[in-house]
């Protein structure tokens, strides 16, 4: 059997409404790998292999990550990969890696800047070309279809989305819509940000830190990307990586869930009835694209670290209205 | 522990200027069919998807892996989408065979694709971030220096281009899928050829495609006898600008080939390998990239004594190449999947004689990335 792999530090920049810098991510990423380092003792030539997520579009040029690679100093060259996805499938590719015995650790990293252009109408660019992204409906105006499906089917309410914002409910239900029935406090902000994950073997992981989170379950799995060919108000491909990875017992969930309704529907998908959930926040809070997904991983695992929780897990997603999922397990030992 | 990966089957397809006979769907599925069929698997024996492709806005669609998702199969399935600039096909086929030397899938769908006349590329290359130097110069512009610093350091006679021109396409004129099938070419036609970025001619540069490329890859229980099995794999980066970078013989590529052949087990590359499939968008970089892998101290001579050629030493790119077809996000795939159809014995009208160990390589960017593997018909 493959080594067992564990998370073994985590960093992110801060999670703001706009940065000054490049849309290669260099200027956030260079400070996260300085924390990372001096967090685990690391240094870049303790890393065997690297991997990054993060999208050309959303930094308006092509081979985005290329000068993102500058933050790196990879002199000597390095053994380094890249998925146009969030850094969350990124990590996925290094935990392959890492089983495979050719790399013992991995640095894996995401990285968006949201201001750098329109978010909402950069998004409709993942609709089909031909039929339906010439129609322009931006990213808000998908979830809201999926939001009032789920209303009308009694999934959820415009009340029960606003209580997973918290606070006064009443007070939010006052406000008006952005795109019907989505409100203001039901979507995520637009982010800049990065954050990266330092992944480990066996007894490399329990050198680095004194309570890895192994992962115990890695998951992901996608739906159709016909928007009127899948049921909205469901999301099979998280039933179906949940149950692949093994989901029981978790105390506590990082969902990526960039609109209320969306946490609803994943925490129904993924059976959480006791678990704590997005005590960070979540994406709610703070969703630079490309590392949102790969901090909801980190921030779970930081639960774990500390001793606070035993068995947590974390999602990530991608696409129009949840599209794409990926849940990842962990636990302490 | 290392699970032992094979290529079971390829496809591609007919890659041409402009495919306007199908939609992006549609492209990639001509190539998949064909790899399963290739491969003898169905759908059902798929477990996960791995998808390359060069700059999304060479489309102009934003991660059209989603809106493929039921034209890839991948609906239900795990899906990966890999970006690695101009090496991304090497990197995805690199990918998708961790998937199974990890254990974690029995068999992997690799897919990659470019449709270049749904956009335009030179437009996608052209755009001016803040804080970057412009280049401004399109892939031949930004390359023709280091061709020219090449031959000055090498000493090569000036001829070496046109030759490798000459082979490459007189060997697409016998591979049925390539875009540039010209089997009069000849060494006077090429030197007369209009000279785009000197020294580089238009006959010594490649096309732009649309196409694709697919492959199935399994695991021991999954591959039959004639598969080619994955002996190395390696990927290597650096970065675009440092002092003392070599961009004509750059430290990624040494690095990447010595770590190939280490863990291929591979001493002697030359004698060794029995047909090469090498990135070679223009025709200088067969030289440049035999001496980078670590084939001869000196390149440009293999390449003027013919040892290049099909019955030579180390035959490259019998398939005809880069030069013969483009599709830049297949373009690295189509080397892998090429020296895989070697191995196989499957590579029909440009077959190279009792291949068993075969190179594919593919580089990126100015030259920072680069993915190579080697496939051989014993089971490592």
């Amino acid at each position: 059997m493959t080594a067992d792999i564990a998370v073994v530090g985590f960093a992110q920049a801060p999670n703001v409404r706009r940065t000054a810098g490049t849309t290669n991510g260099v200027e956030m990423l260079v400070p996260v790998f300085a924390e990372l380092f001096a967090a685990t003792g690391l240094s870049k030539s303790d890393v065997d292999f690297w991997c990054s997520g993060s999208s050309d579009y959303l930094a308006a040029r092509a081979f985005s990550f290329i000068a993102a690679v500058d933050a790196i100093g990879a002199v000597p060259p390095i053994m380094e990969s890249h998925v146009e996805m969030d850094g969350a499938w990124a990590l996925y590719e290094a935990w392959v890696k890492l089983r495979t015995g050719e790399a013992d650790t991995a640095l894996v990293y995401g990285f968006g800047k949201s201001s750098a252009g329109n978010l909402r109408r950069t998004l409709a660019l993942q609709l089909d070309p031909y039929t339906v992204a010439p129609l322009w409906p931006d990213s808000v105006t998908v979830a809201a279809l999926q939001a009032r499906l789920g209303i009308d089917a009694g999934r959820w309410s415009e009340r029960a989305m606003a209580e997973v914002v918290g606070g006064d409910v009443d007070t939010l239900l006052t406000h008006p819509y952005i795109a019907d029935p989505l409100r203001r406090h039901d979507c995520a902000p637009i982010t800049d940000g990065a954050s990266a994950i330092i992944l480990a073997t066996g007894d490399r992981a329990r050198e680095i830190n004194d309570r890895p989170a192994w992962i115990t379950g890695f998951e992901h799995r996608i739906d159709s990307g016909s928007l009127g060919a899948r049921d909205l108000t469901g999301s099979p491909s998280t039933v179906a990586a949940a149950r692949a990875a093994g989901v029981d017992g978790v105390e506590l969930a990082e969902l990526h869930a960039p609109f209320t309704h969306q946490a609803i529907l994943l925490r129904d998908a993924l059976g959480l009835t006791k678990a704590v959930v997005n005590p960070s926040g979540g994406a709610l809070a703070g969703n630079p694209m490309f590392a949102a997904g790969l901090s909801r991983i980190g921030e779970a695992a930081r639960r774990v670290f500390d001793g606070s929780h035993g068995r947590v897990l974390a999602h990530a997603t991608s696409g129009p209205a949840l599209q794409q999922n990926l849940v990842c397990v962990m636990e302490g030992r | 522990m290392k699970h032992p990966a094979a290529v079971l089957g390829v496809g591609q397809t007919h890659h041409r200027a402009k495919r306007l006979d199908v939609s992006m769907a549609g492209l990639c599925r001509e190539a998949i069919d064909r790899a399963l069929a290739d491969a003898a698997v169905d759908w059902d024996g798929i477990d996960a998807v791995v998808v390359g492709k060069a700059p999304d806005l060479f489309e102009g669609v934003m991660m059209p892996e989603l809106f493929l998702a039921d034209a890839l199969g991948a609906v239900g399935k795990p899906l990966l989408r890999v970006h690695t600039a101009g090496s991304v096909g090497g990197s995805t086929a690199n990918v998708a065979a961790s998937l199974i030397h990890a254990g974690v899938h029995r068999r992997v769908l690799a897919v990659a694709w470019e449709k270049q006349s749904e956009s335009n590329a030179m437009w996608a290359l052209s755009i001016a971030p803040p804080f970057s130097m412009p280049v401004g110069a399109g892939a031949g512009g930004y390359f023709a220096p280091h061709v020219r610093s090449y031959i000055r350091r090498s000493g090569a006679p000036a001829h070496i281009g046109a030759m490798v021109a000459v082979k490459d396409r007189r060997n697409g004129a016998r591979n049925q899928y390539a875009h540039l099938r010209q089997p009069d070419i000849t060494m006077d036609s090429v030197q007369a050829s209009t000279m785009l970025w000197d020294p580089i001619r238009y006959d010594e540069t490649c096309p732009s495609s649309d196409g694709a490329c697919a492959m199935v890859l399994g695991d021991a229980d999954s591959a039959r006898s004639d598969s080619a099995w994955i002996h190395a794999t390696a990927m290597r980066t650096e970065p675009t600008t440092y002092a003392g970078r070599d961009q004509v013989d750059p430290r990624a590529g040494r690095d990447a080939a010595a770590a190939l052949w280490r863990d291929a087990g591979i001493g002697d590359p030359l004698s060794e390998i029995d047909a090469a499939e090498i990135y070679v968008p223009f025709s200088w970089f067969e030289p440049m990239w035999l001496e980078n892998l670590g084939f001869a101290d000196v390149g440009w001579k293999l390449t003027e004594a013919g040892e290049t050629g099909p019955g030579g030493r180390l035959p490259v790119n019998p398939s005809g190449g880069v030069l013969s077809s483009n599709p830049i996000g297949a373009s690295g795939m189509l080397r892998f999947a090429e020296a895989a159809r070697q191995v196989m014995g499957r590579a029909e009208d440009h077959q190279v004689d009792g291949v068993r160990k075969a190179l594919g390589h593919a580089y990126g960017g100015g030259s920072q990335y680069f993915a190579m593997w080697v496939v051989g018909r014993d089971k490592p």
